[in-house]
């Protein structure tokens, strides 16, 4: 009896992962097919207004850079804070655990929320009002990786550089961020690849444009929206442009992931 | 006598009891002074008073006095009235110190050694670079590393990383140096090594190491502190603690009898 339970178990498991894999390259094998097809030179060199994709993917590449600029920094003070100066206080593991909390915020409140405090009191929606939503998003997944990351690294370290006369925030800044620095830029790799693909932040922050623009006091392009809005459209050509968009974000992605993956497997060998 | 502890209690936040009780300990100029006792028994609570190390965790206390020769003047001063960082800072580059675990920077092996010179404020390359060069053959290690002075600290083995580690301490010409069991992480022939080293390095500076092992304390040190659940139960020569301690306990520990 006990054996059959334990075939039945197996058989169930490696069933339901098989469905799970089964759906994961059944995406990836569509969006490959739709995507590859629809790929060409005239989408790189034209705007969406020509049917192209150049403004978009310039557009989704600066709010996520923007994002970095102003969230990396943010997320960084704020988890060098909970290492090393907050001794573990009861402030400091409430901010850690506010900080996952966001993480696991839905991206559309993070996108309401930018609406209400950015969008609404100038009027219209803005490039900036993308980037900071996006920032948002990024900023609890650098506090995290930022903190643990510190955390990693051995006491000891952070007492042989007070031995030797340096000042704390010295020991931190030349000594202790330089031994987490591999994991530190990882976690940010990462947080990058979450953000840039990410449409419901940017849906009424940046909006969207056909134009190509640096402007970012209006409506900034950005590749997610087009393809959220695009994959509705009736036309035929436009709806294939989603696709190749669809599948260049998903490879961008991929490889940042693997990219991450591949620099933390280096660095523990 | 370089330093002089009289009448110390530490006491760790929060606890209730102090960990160490009166200690009144000297430690003699161009000499090595073991501390040796069991595991909790306080040698490295004590050890780590004597350049405040503790004070990067805030809320422990300090009672009585830890006195440091000032040589300029001769004058004993007590290194627990310091409040200043910078005085923090110049307390730490005279009394240096060596960790269980071999701890080099994640820089070359040259900026190891250059870091805390460039903090005391030298700036000018050749300077450095005697310097650098001087720390590495007074630990023995200059030979191994010279051609590849560029490299990355973390890549020597662990007796080269100690080695290193006192190499960084001894550039910054200290006058005191503590050593907090350091070969309990090394290979016997970088232990012996580095036990070498220490002796050779007490015509310069003078030395308290804390060791569990005893052979190593009757090999290397000129003094022996016994330390009992904080409390220092004997101090006196190393030959007499080994051969001839005057107290019931010592002598139990030293044959073994507990611990």
């Amino acid at each position: 009896m006990r054996l059959l339970i334990n075939k039945l178990v197996l058989i169930l498991s490696t069933l339901a992962a098989l469905l799970g894999i089964g759906f994961l390259f059944w995406i990836l094998i569509t969006l490959s097919i739709k995507g590859i097809s629809a790929i060409n030179l005239h989408i790189f060199t034209a705007d969406l207004v020509d049917n192209g994709l150049r403004n978009l993917l310039f557009g989704q590449f600066v709010l996520a850079l923007i994002a970095v600029v102003i969230g990396v920094p943010i997320g960084m003070i704020a988890g060098i804070y909970l290492q090393e100066y907050s001794y573990n206080s009861k402030y400091a593991q409430f901010i850690r655990n506010l900080s996952d909390v966001m993480m696991s915020a839905p991206s559309i409140v993070i996108g309401t929320f930018v609406y209400a405090i950015v969008v609404n009191p100038i009027g219209h929606v803005s490039g900036w009002a993308g980037a900071i939503a996006l920032a948002i998003m990024m900023i609890p997944i650098v506090v995290r990786t930022t903190d643990d990351m510190l955390g990693l690294v051995p006491t000891e370290l952070r007492e042989a550089g007070v031995a030797i006369g340096a000042p704390k925030y010295k020991v931190i800044f030349n000594i202790i961020i330089k031994a987490a620095k591999v994991g530190i830029m990882t976690g940010i790799l990462l947080a990058f690849a979450r953000i840039i693909g990410e449409t419901a932040p940017l849906l009424f922050t940046s909006g969207n444009s056909e134009f190509w623009t640096t402007d970012l006091n209006n409506e900034f392009p950005s590749l997610t929206v087009a393809i959220y809005n695009l994959a509705t459209m009736p036309n035929e050509e436009l709806v294939n442009i989603a696709w190749a968009g669809a599948f260049l974000l998903t490879m961008f992605v991929l490889i940042i992931n693997l990219l991450g993956r591949f620099i933390t497997k280096e660095k523990t060998k | 006598m370089i330093m002089h502890i009289k009448d110390f209690s530490f006491t760790y936040k929060g606890a209730s009891k102090p960990s160490l009780k009166n200690i009144n300990l000297p430690i003699l100029e161009n000499k090595v002074t073991a501390l040796i006792g069991p595991s909790g028994c306080g040698k490295s609570t004590l050890l780590r008073s004597m350049n405040r190390i503790h004070d990067l965790y805030p809320g422990n206390k300090y009672e009585g006095e830890i006195l440091l020769k000032n040589l300029q003047n001769q004058k004993m001063e007590n290194i627990l009235e310091i409040k200043k960082e910078n005085d923090f800072i110049a307390l730490r580059q005279r009394v240096g110190m060596i960790f269980q675990k071999p701890t080099p920077f994640p820089m070359s092996i040259y900026d190891n050694i250059a870091y805390g010179l460039k903090l005391q404020g030298i700036k000018d390359k050749t300077e450095l670079d005697k310097r650098v060069e001087d720390a590495l053959k007074g630990s023995a290690l200059f030979k191994e590393v010279k051609d590849r002075l560029n490299d990355d600290a973390r890549g020597l083995s662990g007796g080269q990383q100690q080695r290193l580690c006192i190499a960084r301490a001894v550039a910054l010409k200290p006058e005191v140096l503590l050593f907090d069991e350091p070969t309990s992480a090394l290979d016997p022939i970088s232990t012996s090594a580095i036990e070498e080293l220490i002796v050779e390095l007490k015509e310069e500076v003078s030395i308290a190491i804390v060791t569990h092992n005893m052979q190593q304390a009757s090999r290397i040190s000129d003094y022996t502190a016994f330390m009992y659940l904080g409390d220092l139960i004997e101090y006196d020569k190393t030959e007499t603690i080994f051969l001839n301690p005057k107290q019931q306990m010592t002598e139990d520990y030293i044959t073994g009898k507990f611990g």
